[in-house]
């Protein structure tokens, strides 16, 4: 075959990879194509790497083939073996190694000494630069969420030492770009560049991490289509630039449902400060126990359930859904109300629901439920606290004031599952455990939902 | 490589604007339910990462450079593979009701 004719199938298929890409991307968009999405952007990857073997003047294919196979197993392996709860931190994991590799591409582009011109030359290393804090920075979140390292280290004049790091980096690439024939200034570059990832991360707290995982997905995009410019690959440009955008907008919902915007997430503290609440809470928490709940639920019409984390922790969804089985054979009105951050980030607690087989058109978002609350028998809440505390409606003073909560306060009657009496994630008490209408039903998740079940059949 | 299209300045601009676009517009209407599912999604569409990081290995002539285009290739099939592997395990889950109990 002539040497035009294989180029010309290279490019028709990287052509074709793209459209794959983002008819999948399009797909996955909505909860019933969703599955096919994913699939037809597979078939779209698969084309695009067994395509490039044919790339001409190349060579190292027996290293390259040891190289895929060996992180392809290693992927393969541990994406089948997580635990859905653990998500996040997969997610976080596999984006770092893109950026690793888009930076990697730089620095063999860097290290070749190839005249690329100065808008490459720029290309190249701010591709780098963007993938290898990517790369160094999701490997920390990673870290943070999988328990690895938990503290959150802080100290006075951070910012300013990232800062330095950050000017530092950038006068690297200044040199890189334009002197490419001094020493050691790529490997330095690439250093700083590293250790900027790490200090940027290292200080943001564990519950803000679902917002930096998708900031540095939106990077890793980012310098995937700056690569493909250096590249000339039109995939690799089209790809990385859909998904630097839709990360970009991505993490602004999900930094907005947290009530908290960008640069509050990257350059302050909440997650972890020992928050002094506003007002004062008063009245008393009121337990009351399984059997009495069995029967409130059992002869009411419309039942909310309020899942968070902490459900999903104690692995109660299972029970969880059983119960809501029986009760919807009872002709009871049963339907999930998902706050935004509900789970470790935005769709997650979808996510753990949909595992335990509960169908996603009973799942409804906090907009589409929130009016619901008042006409609702019982709001069964299970795991969550902050996001269905009122004072975030009422008390300007508090931390939370703000946030978008689900208005669990509004149902007549509202149950809690809580482990112990003790404040939440955030440490701030809730106001809703204080109400008049509210019953606390201490123990934990999963006893409480058999429990709970075992109630509800003896009926 | 020669090109038969070079992709530079202008061209260069106007796909990285209306790729921009599409990403922008495709996640807009997306609702909350699946946003894990889509971060995912989109974090193996970058996987793409994969082809560069082969063409930059195959490219590769001294053994430093060998060894950075290696660590990529892997980095490149640990991001494609991984993604690939958790996102569809979570969109394989969402169901409906189907049979309505009455």
């Amino acid at each position: 075959m002539s040497m035009f004719n294989m180029t010309l199938i290279i490019d028709a298929s990287y052509f074709l990879a793209a459209v794959l890409f983002i008819y999948g991307l399009k797909r996955m968009g909505s909860p019933m194509t969703a599955r096919g999405g994913i699939v037809w952007a597979g078939a779209g990857m698969m084309l695009a790497t067994v395509v490039t073997f044919l790339f001409p003047g190349m060579s190292n294919y027996l290293l390259m083939i040891i190289a895929i196979g060996l992180g392809g197993i290693i992927a393969w392996v541990s994406g089948k073996k997580v635990a859905m709860t653990d998500m996040p931190q997969m997610i976080a994991l596999y984006n770092g190694m893109g950026g690793g590799a888009a930076a990697a591409i730089a620095a063999v582009e860097l290290y070749s000494g190839k005249d690329h011109g100065l808008t490459f030359g720029i290309l190249a290393v701010l591709g780098g630069f963007i993938g290898a804090v990517s790369f160094s920075g999701s490997l920390v979140a990673f870290a943070k969420l999988q328990g690895f390292k938990n503290t959150t280290l802080r100290f006075r004049g951070q910012q300013i030492v990232n800062l330095i790091i950050l000017l530092s980096t950038l006068i690297m690439a200044v040199i890189v770009i334009t002197q490419p024939d001094i020493g050691n200034t790529i490997s330095i570059f690439f250093i700083l560049a590293l250790i900027l990832g790490i200090t940027m991360t290292v200080p943001i707290g564990g519950a803000d991490m679902p917002v930096v995982i998708s900031l540095y997905n939106a990077f890793t995009g980012l310098a995937v289509a700056f690569e493909g410019f250096v590249q000339q690959n039109p995939a690799m440009i089209i790809a990385g630039t859909v998904v630097g955008a839709a990360g970009s907008l991505l993490t602004q919902l999900m930094a907005k449902a947290m009530n908290r915007s960008l640069a509050n997430v990257l350059f302050s503290g909440f997650g972890e400060t020992t928050s002094e609440e506003g007002t004062e809470v008063s009245g008393s928490m009121k337990p009351i126990d399984a059997t009495d709940v069995g029967v409130m639920m059992a002869f009411a019409n419309k039942v909310l359930i309020v899942p968070g984390y902490g459900m999903a922790v104690a692995q109660a969804q299972h029970k969880v859904w059983e119960l809501t089985q029986l009760l919807i054979d009872r002709d009871v009105d049963v339907k999930f109300a998902i706050h935004p951050v509900a789970g470790r980030m935005p769709g997650h607690m979808n996510v753990l629901l949909a595992e335990a087989g509960v169908p996603y058109d009973i799942i409804y978002d906090e907009n589409e439920i929130n009016s619901e609350f008042e006409s609702a028998d019982v709001a069964l809440i299970i795991g969550a606290n902050d996001v269905v505390n009122p004072v975030a409606r009422t008390d300007p003073s508090s931390p939370i004031y703000g946030m978008p909560i689900l208005n669990a306060d509004y149902a007549k009657n509202v149950i809690v599952i809580k482990r112990g009496q003790g404040a939440g994630f955030s440490g701030i008490e809730n106001a809703l455990f204080f109400l008049d209408q509210t019953r606390m039903l201490y123990g934990d998740g999963q006893e409480m939902a058999s429990e709970l079940i075992q109630a509800v059949k003896s009926l | 490589m020669d090109q038969i299209i070079q992709i530079d300045g202008f061209i260069a601009l106007y796909i990285f604007m209306l790729a921009g676009f599409v990403g922008h517009e495709i996640i807009g209407k997306v609702p909350a339910i699946l946003h894990t599912p889509l971060m995912s999604g989109s974090n193996f569409i970058h996987g793409i990462v994969l082809v560069g990081a082969m063409v930059a290995l195959g490219r590769a002539v001294t053994p430093l450079e060998q060894t950075i285009g290696f660590i990529g290739v892997f980095l490149g099939a640990g991001n494609a593979v991984g993604g690939y592997v958790v996102t569809e395990r979570m969109l394989e889950m969402f169901k409906r009701s189907k049979d309505k109990k009455s």
